[in-house]
């Protein structure tokens, strides 16, 4: 049968009007490509910059240890908010990160089967909630059956609900990461499976561990929606547990909604304190990230 | 010394023999002897390629004679494959990877000044080791792909060229009911590479390569290939990599041999008819390889 | 990456033939822990929807679907119907995936197809960063940076240009005042775009080379290659990753709710004007809310927005699953 005739082999660097369609096309392709990623970064610098230069000048030291003033009084500071903060945020860590971390566990050591890839994609499902939802939930439940008022253990309740997801994914991932040869050699040796994973495991992945558990604190510690449910905010500074407690983002919401302009800048300041505690977490955890597994 | 015939004349080379294992720069122009027309072929003359800074071929020459099957053997490692994809400027496409030397397809040097490596590969096409269709494509859509790029094309055009690919790669017959319909993924391995083999017959280039192409299929899938080629060298020019010596003895009128020695650069070692390479080596290296001493 | 479930061989049989008594009930001790641990997943689930549905179910029974389809919020004359909210929600969140989606997927494409290798990790990384960035500081940019840029000088310019164009007109007609679904879809749009990208990079990276040289080697470009072999392959997956994003910004609640006006409840078409989404709403609402039934219908929002944005999830993580498999804390970018 007749073949198919070759064509000319055209010297390829003539190019017909066709062909430089093309390649004007596949140029502004690039283009657009570039710019829009250029777009994404130079916005994230355009927050961080507002930030860091609308918040400066409420930084002093009265600012970190003062509590807030009333309305109209120059000075003061958000002292119990940041202690509040990190109250709830141990409380949420005390409930989040053994629960996390033991259906981490259950998943890559124990979980086959269908529970467990229930388990698995309802982890993410929980992960998706708006956290508004979950402050609502634990309104209803702790806020107002079990203890009758706002108070600051519901807001670390929510925090945990939150952190729980954040935990269990990365530790998951970082457990499978734990070579296989490993787990063997330890039971091979007549150890427990228990105590290999607690003693053996768990320690080899000790890093990504942190790494994980410090990501879900510094996501935790950002949320605003499910503490004005539960923790509602307080202008003094509160160790009692099951009262209301201040957050700093419950801070600057306030702080951010009143029409005095004292407080709108202490808005921005709070907000920068915010972004450093979130910021120097977040690398802490990507500095424990790349710290070898095992030692 | 290195024998060397080439397919149109046997003019006595006066150069030094080069240090081992190089290629000489054969003539340029080739004749092809069956239809004494003149047919497109490729001419390498010292072709050196990298990944990075580790060289993976260096000072190769050799001829891709017209209308005629060129194999190119050699034990895993020796650079064949990165040989044959710098015939099409596919070696380029992976990050870092860069060739230099001079590959002249019918007198131009694709490695020029100012080449469009698109049109180059428009021009020298490829069948690699894993069938490759387009899974959300039909199989008519996979066939025409390559045809719609160039652009212009009429409905009835495309259908009328789709289906004379589809018979030149002996896949029409199997495929004509539901050419229309059914997923390019849907076919069988031996099916799906014949239906690349189509694609790239469709878009008319003069010189097809083959990367291993019936590596990834079963016996009768590559029996049926290999029938394929014969047929096929009537019209085009076809380079193939493969590393059955078996498969390169029946299929290729020559053969080209390669190796990488300690220090991990392949070079060419032999290049001449199949015959003479199969049953008469010069070099001593090739002997050992044909007859299963390595590789 | 998550690798792939592993079937560890042995593994209980090494321990029953190595031990005994007090080894293997220390086994069995730690593994009803753990399994324990783990339910408290689905329980936590099942305990969300049943507490918010029982505090809900007084404004369920007196409302009916009514709630839904009313627009009408009168709490001093107990009428609550959160058809307003519904459709702030709608409008914002597909306003931000609008705007969101094709940058996001395009910022992908950058990473994943062009960016040069030392380029590509930073970018993402950058880019990532948005999602890291709490909802209350993308609310008070927003309040204060944005709206105002909004107000004087984006606003203006659409209604004098798009706002005498037939049909798509209405959407840009009204006062500008700044605080408005559009500024609420922008900032929505700001904050969902690094789940898309995260998402759909993961989506590209899983596309086989093989595809790319496939297509390239019939003599295409590099865009003729990503758009005719490696999107169509990635379709669904980017599907799911966009549908990710949608259901982020349907929950979205302090930067919507310090942008978006919250004021009135009627039901207009122009993008300029303020309104609630159910998010905002229930966060401005809840501090009112003084009877039982006030309580119970802000709550029914709640259940609203819970199987909303679950529904959304699942559907979504499916499409993503499709292409890739289980995904790990990649998605962790919300």
């Amino acid at each position: 049968m007749a073949g198919l005739a070759p064509s000319v082999a055209a010297p390829f660097t003539r190019s017909s009007p066709h062909v430089r369609r093309r390649q004007l096309v596949d140029a502004l392709a690039t283009g657009i490509m570039t710019l829009c990623a250029a777009a994404a970064v130079l916005v994230l610098l355009l927050i961080l910059i507002f930030v860091t230069l609308n918040g400066l000048p409420a930084l002093n030291l009265a600012f970190f240890i003062e509590r807030p003033l009333p309305q109209g009084e120059a000075g003061g500071g958000v002292a119990p908010a940041i202690l509040g903060t990190i109250e709830m945020l141990a409380v949420a860590a005390i409930i989040g990160v053994p629960i996390g971390m033991s259906t981490a566990i259950y998943l890559t050591e124990y979980g086959r089967g269908p529970f467990a890839r229930l388990v698995s994609f309802l982890i993410d499902l929980i992960a998706g909630l708006p956290s508004i939802v979950i402050g609502v939930f634990v309104w209803a439940w702790l806020v107002r059956h079990v203890v009758g008022h706002y108070n600051g253990f519901a807001g670390g309740v929510a925090l945990a609900i939150i952190m729980i997801p954040i935990v269990t994914r990365t530790v998951e991932e970082t457990l499978r990461l734990v070579p296989d040869p490993l787990r063997e050699a330890s039971l091979g040796l007549g150890i427990a499976r228990w105590k290999t994973i607690l003693k053996i495991v768990l320690p080899t992945a000790r890093a990504g561990i942190i790494t994980g558990v410090v990501l879900s604190i510094a996501r935790a510690g950002g949320e605003t929606a499910p503490l004005l449910l539960t923790a509602l905010g307080n202008q003094f500074f509160s160790v009692d547990l099951l009262q209301p407690v201040a957050a700093l983002p419950v801070q600057i919401y306030n702080y951010a909604r009143s029409p005095y302009e004292d407080w709108q800048v202490k808005a921005w300041g709070a907000a920068l304190i915010l972004i450093m505690l979130i910021g120097s977490l977040s690398l802490l955890s990507r500095w424990a990230a790349t710290r070898r597994l095992g030692k | 010394m290195i024998a060397r015939d080439t397919p149109s004349d046997a003019q006595p080379k006066t150069t030094t023999p080069p240090p081992t294992g190089l290629g000489q720069a054969p003539p340029a122009a080739a004749v092809d002897e069956a239809n004494g027309v003149p047919g497109p072929s490729i001419v390498v003359r010292d072709l050196n390629a990298w990944y990075g800074a580790r060289q993976a071929v260096a000072g190769v020459g050799l001829q891709i004679a017209p209308r005629q099957v060129t194999a190119i053997i050699g034990p895993s490692g020796c650079g064949k494959s990165t040989l044959i994809r710098c015939l099409n400027r596919m070696h380029e496409v992976t990050p870092t990877a860069r060739a230099a030397g001079s590959v002249e397809l019918n007198g131009v040097n694709i490695y020029g000044e100012g080449v469009d490596p698109v049109q180059v590969r428009r021009v020298v096409g490829m069948v690699f080791q894993k069938p490759n269709p387009f899974p959300m494509m039909t199989i008519f859509e996979n066939v025409v792909a390559g045809l719609l790029l160039q652009g212009g094309a009429l409905r009835r055009e495309l259908e009328e060229i789709a289906e004379q690919a589809l018979r030149q790669a002996a896949l029409w017959d199997e495929v004509k009911d539901v050419w229309r319909k059914a997923s390019g993924a849907s076919l069988s391995g031996g099916q799906q590479q014949r239906l690349c083999i189509a694609r790239t017959l469709a878009v008319r280039p003069e010189v097809i390569l083959m990367d291993e192409p019936c590596s990834a299929l079963d016996p009768i899938a590559t029996y049926r290939i290999e029938e394929l080629i014969g047929q096929l060298k009537r019209d085009f020019t076809i380079a193939i990599v493969t590393h059955n010596m078996q498969q390169a003895s029946r299929v290729s009128d020559f053969t080209a041999f390669m190796l990488a020695e300690e220090d991990h650069i392949g070079r060419l070692v032999e290049f001449g008819p199949t015959s003479n390479i199969f049953t008469n080596p010069t070099e001593r290296r090739t002997e050992d390889y044909i007859t299963g001493r390595f590789g | 990456m998550t690798s792939p479930r592993r079937e560890v061989a042995g593994f209980t049989g090494a321990s029953r033939l190595t031990s005994g008594g007090s080894a293997s009930r220390g086994d069995r001790v730690f593994s009803v822990l753990v399994t324990l641990a783990a339910a408290c997943v689905p329980l936590l689930l099942i305990a969300i929807f049943i507490l918010l549905l029982l505090d809900a179910l007084p404004a369920v029974q007196r409302y009916g679907l009514g709630f839904l389809a009313s627009s009408d919020w009168d709490p001093v004359a107990e009428k609550f119907g959160a058809a307003a909210y519904i459709y702030g929600t709608v409008v914002t969140s597909v306003l931000a995936v609008l705007i969101a989606g094709p940058i996001g997927v395009a910022c992908a494409v950058y990473v994943a197809e062009y960016a040069p290798k030392w380029l590509a990790e930073p970018v993402s990384f950058l880019i990532t960063l948005l999602a890291a960035i709490p909802s209350i500081i993308y609310g008070l940019w927003g309040f204060r940076i944005l709206a105002p840029i909004m107000r004087a000088a984006v606003e203006p310019f659409l209604k004098n240009t798009l706002g005498n164009v037939p049909a798509v007109g209405a959407l840009f007609s009204g006062p500008t005042v700044g605080r408005d679904y559009l500024v609420a879809g922008v900032i929505l749009a700001i904050m969902i775009l690094p789940t898309i990208t995260a998402v759909s990079r993961e989506i590209l990276r899983a596309v086989p080379n093989t595809q790319r040289e496939g297509m390239l080697a019939l003599g295409a470009t590099r865009w003729e290659t990503i758009q005719r072999a490696v999107l169509p392959y990635a379709r669904s997956g980017i599907a799911g990753a966009v549908i990710l994003g949608l259901a982020r910004a349907l929950g979205e609640t302090m930067a919507v709710t310090m942008v978006i006006g919250n004021s009135s409840t009627q039901i207009r078409p122009s993008l300029f004007t303020p309104g609630y989404t159910l998010a905002s709403a229930i966060a401005n609402q809840f501090t009112e809310a003084d009877k039982e039934i006030y309580f119970s219908a802000v709550v029914e929002i709640a259940l609203v927005l819970l199987l909303v944005a679950g529904v959304m999830n699942v559907v979504a993580r499916l499409l993503v699953w499709g292409v890739r498999g289980p995904l790990g804390s990649a998605t962790r970018a919300g």
